[in-house]
């Protein structure tokens, strides 16, 4: 019941957008769906914690502790966003840009690709999932080309073929597990064989070599869209085109999403083959990609394509984190996807804002930011504290934890080419936003921030600050999640 | 396989669907990339067709009208409308030239071979020997998602791809879940959709369909 629900209610939101012509209240009427979402998913952590598991839509809906945890972080960000899309939308058609016809369908597409998610997260079938994956492709791409200019319709082509490549990779990869699968002697044919439950139950007697060859595949093909090296290039363009509150969400939580396919699969795949094989694998394109945000991040121009890049290093991190594989890792891991998912978030609706504000997202040409907006300037400084890694925010509790997961396994080694690009990265994001926000300008007298920017992006980063005091509230729920995919 | 003349519709099906992606490789002529498309469409369809009759099985029977409907007539008509908006369109400047592409495709099947030799090993069945078709269909298109520039062409390079990984899912499995087979294909033809919106306003907008001169996005 709970889990339908989760599912249906952006999807009346949507309707609900689709149907009335746009105004401040239904843009209201979007925050609070996604409100629900967070509350539902708060209600399904509860429910399923201690390895219960609860279902829906006559067994085509599962959600275990991963699936609850996975919900909790895509309410959290499509809340965050969506109070952000009401102020970009009424900016959007006092300049008269577009039209309000043209924020129904921006309202519409959001809801369609939040329920893609929740419906990825929540599929009891792997195949199921794949569909949801690639859905969020199709829902997104007219989104990333909202702005209808030739840097959009650009990167909107870039972003489908690349990542629809990908996703058919994956696809391959899937149906050679469901290959493995049918010739597993005593295993039930038909429509479940890619069930999460019967597969895990199968997974210790699929054929190595079949899963081997699917895993690559696998990797490949959802890294694709997780964003990872070296089928990454599609991601700073897509990210720095799209509206602020949908790069917000990309880059929050749909690139997690996809990574959440990959942890699944390599649970099957541990199971069938011993940790190593995707332990190689995951460490393989997670240096790769910690390798390229570092050697990219310090010539970018852009607030937004440095974020995006910035999301291509925490990809890498969380890869290697799942390279390791313990339970401690995986809660990390996990743990991870929601620090980084609530700050990145914040910092592309400030970014958002500062292009509202300034005119441009061009790092040369806002300088100061602290002194001429204090409160934005705070936001936007406090997050990229909070994503560099520094306490007291939860991304140095889950760095950490996954760093000591990776010394465990004996991938040391890993673990200090990662914090010597970290140090890389770190240098190069300090250079630019020093830039931003002390910069060289004469102090002009200071101007407010409108509350509903504020409150928000304040609560989102209190939010991520707490969990690095303590992860009370969370500490059950990761490691039951984590428990999901650690066997 | 019940009857040699399944088997033999089997076979010639999968290599039509291989012989496509080697064919799109050699005309330059866009509008032959799209008769190619409904050619491995149609072959596609055949072949769940045949696997629908010998398994009596009712769900593959509609995934085989599913794929031709998707596949070999409302993908390739939608393409075909990108290239009558561009009359006498060529795919001018490939990286590759056209021979050397063609030898590529050559080794390309020969390594689809080699990595598929464990499948076919391990499970030696009639049909399971034929995948490496559909492994070579699928490196074929990406060899032309990497080497040609006219947006047409790569839309035909991920359909290429596309197909490729529904031949060998038909190939060792017989199709996937029919659920999911039904979201692929619903999936792809969005995606074609999309491509063609994008490819008609680039069109209107900039006057040409040349991804080499979009370069207003780099690092």
């Amino acid at each position: 019941m709970l889990v339908t629900a989760v599912l249906a209610v952006p999807l009346a939101a949507g309707a609900l957008a689709g149907a009335l012509p746009w105004r401040r209240a239904v843009g209201w009427a979007m925050v609070l769906a996604n409100a629900a979402v967070l509350g539902l998913g708060i209600a399904l952590a509860v429910e399923v914690d201690h390895h219960r598991v609860a279902g829906g839509l006559d067994g085509a809906l599962r959600a275990d502790a991963l699936s609850a945890f996975m919900v909790v972080v895509i309410g959290a960000i499509s809340l965050l966003a969506s109070i952000q899309s009401i102020r970009y939308l009424e900016a959007e058609i006092a300049r008269g840009e577009h039209g309000a016809r043209h924020a129904s369908l921006y309202s519409v597409l959001v809801q369609v690709f939040v329920a893609c998610m929740l419906a990825a997260v929540l599929s009891a079938n792997l195949g199921a999932l794949w569909v949801a994956v690639e859905a969020t492709t199709i829902a997104t791409t007219f989104l990333v080309g909202h702005r209808r200019n030739d840097k959009a319709l650009e990167a909107s082509w870039k972003y489908v073929l690349i990542c629809s490549v990908g996703i058919a990779l994956a696809f391959f990869g899937t149906v050679l597990v469901y290959f493995a699968a049918l010739h597993v002697p005593g295993h039930p044919t038909g429509a479940s064989v890619l069930d999460w439950t019967s597969l895990m139950h199968a997974s210790r007697r699929l054929d190595p070599g079949v899963v081997r060859l699917a895993m690559a595949l696998l990797v490949l093909g959802y890294g694709t869209k997780v964003g990872l090296a070296p089928m990454h290039s599609w991601l700073p363009d897509a990210h720095s085109q799209a509206p602020a509150p949908v790069s917000a969400l990309m880059s929050g939580v749909l690139l997690t999403v996809a990574f959440y396919a990959l942890l699944r699969f390599k649970a099957v795949a541990d199971a069938a083959l011993g940790p190593g094989f995707t332990r190689g694998l995951l460490v393989i394109v997670g240096l790769a990609s910690l390798l390229v945000a570092a050697s990219l991040l310090l010539t970018q121009r852009d607030v937004k394509r440095m974020l995006a890049y910035h999301s291509i290093e925490h990809m890498g991190l969380i890869a290697l984190g799942a390279a390791a594989g313990t339970t401690l890792a995986i809660a990390a891991v996990l743990l991870h996807i929601l620090g980084h998912g609530l700050a990145k978030a914040v910092l592309f609706l400030a970014s958002g804002e500062i292009l509202l504000l300034e005119g441009t997202s061009e790092i040369e040409k806002i300088p100061a930011l602290l002194a001429r907006r204090p409160l934005l300037g705070g936001i936007f400084g406090f997050g990229l504290i909070a994503l560099l890694g520094l306490p007291p925010f939860s991304l140095f509790v889950s760095e950490l934890n996954m760093i000591r997961g990776e010394v465990d396994v004996g991938l040391g080694w890993a673990a200090g080419l990662s914090l010597v690009a970290m140090a890389v990265i770190f240098a190069a994001v300090m250079a630019h936003g020093r830039h931003l926000l002390l910069g060289g300008r004469g102090a002009t007298s200071p101007s407010a921030t409108s509350r509903l920017v504020g409150i928000p992006l304040v609560g989102g980063l209190v939010a991520c600050a707490a969990f690095g005091l303590s992860a009370w509230p969370l500490q059950s729920l990761l490691d039951a999640a984590a428990r999901v995919v650690v066997r | 396989m019940r009857s040699g003349t399944a088997l033999d519709l089997v076979q010639l099906a999968s290599g039509v669907v291989l012989a496509g992606a080697v064919l799109a490789l050699w005309r330059r002529d866009l509008r032959a990339l799209t008769s190619v498309l409904v050619l491995q469409g149609a072959a596609l369809a055949t072949l769940a067709a045949v696997l629908a009759v010998e398994g009596g099985s009712v769900a593959l029977g509609v995934v085989a009208g599913v794929v031709l409907l998707a596949k070999a007539i409302v993908i390739p008509s939608l393409l075909a409308r990108v290239v009558r908006r561009d009359p006498g369109s060529r795919e001018t400047a490939p990286l590759v030239n056209v021979p050397a592409s063609l030898v590529a495709a050559a080794g390309l099947v020969v390594l689809s071979y080699l990595v598929a030799g464990r499948l076919t090993g391990l499970f030696p069945d009639p049909l399971t020997r034929l995948a490496p078709l559909g492994l070579a269909t699928v490196l074929i298109g990406f060899f032309v998602l990497v080497t040609r520039r006219k947006a047409v062409s790569q839309i035909v390079g991920l359909l290429l791809v596309d197909n490729g990984v529904a031949l060998t899912a038909f190939l060792l499995t017989a199709g996937v879940p029919l659920l999911v087979e039904l979201g692929a294909s619903l999936d792809v033809l969005l995606v074609v959709v999309v491509l063609q919106v994008l490819a008609t306003t680039m069109r209107a907008r900039l006057g040409h369909v040349d991804l080499d001169q979009l370069r207003e996005l780099h690092d």
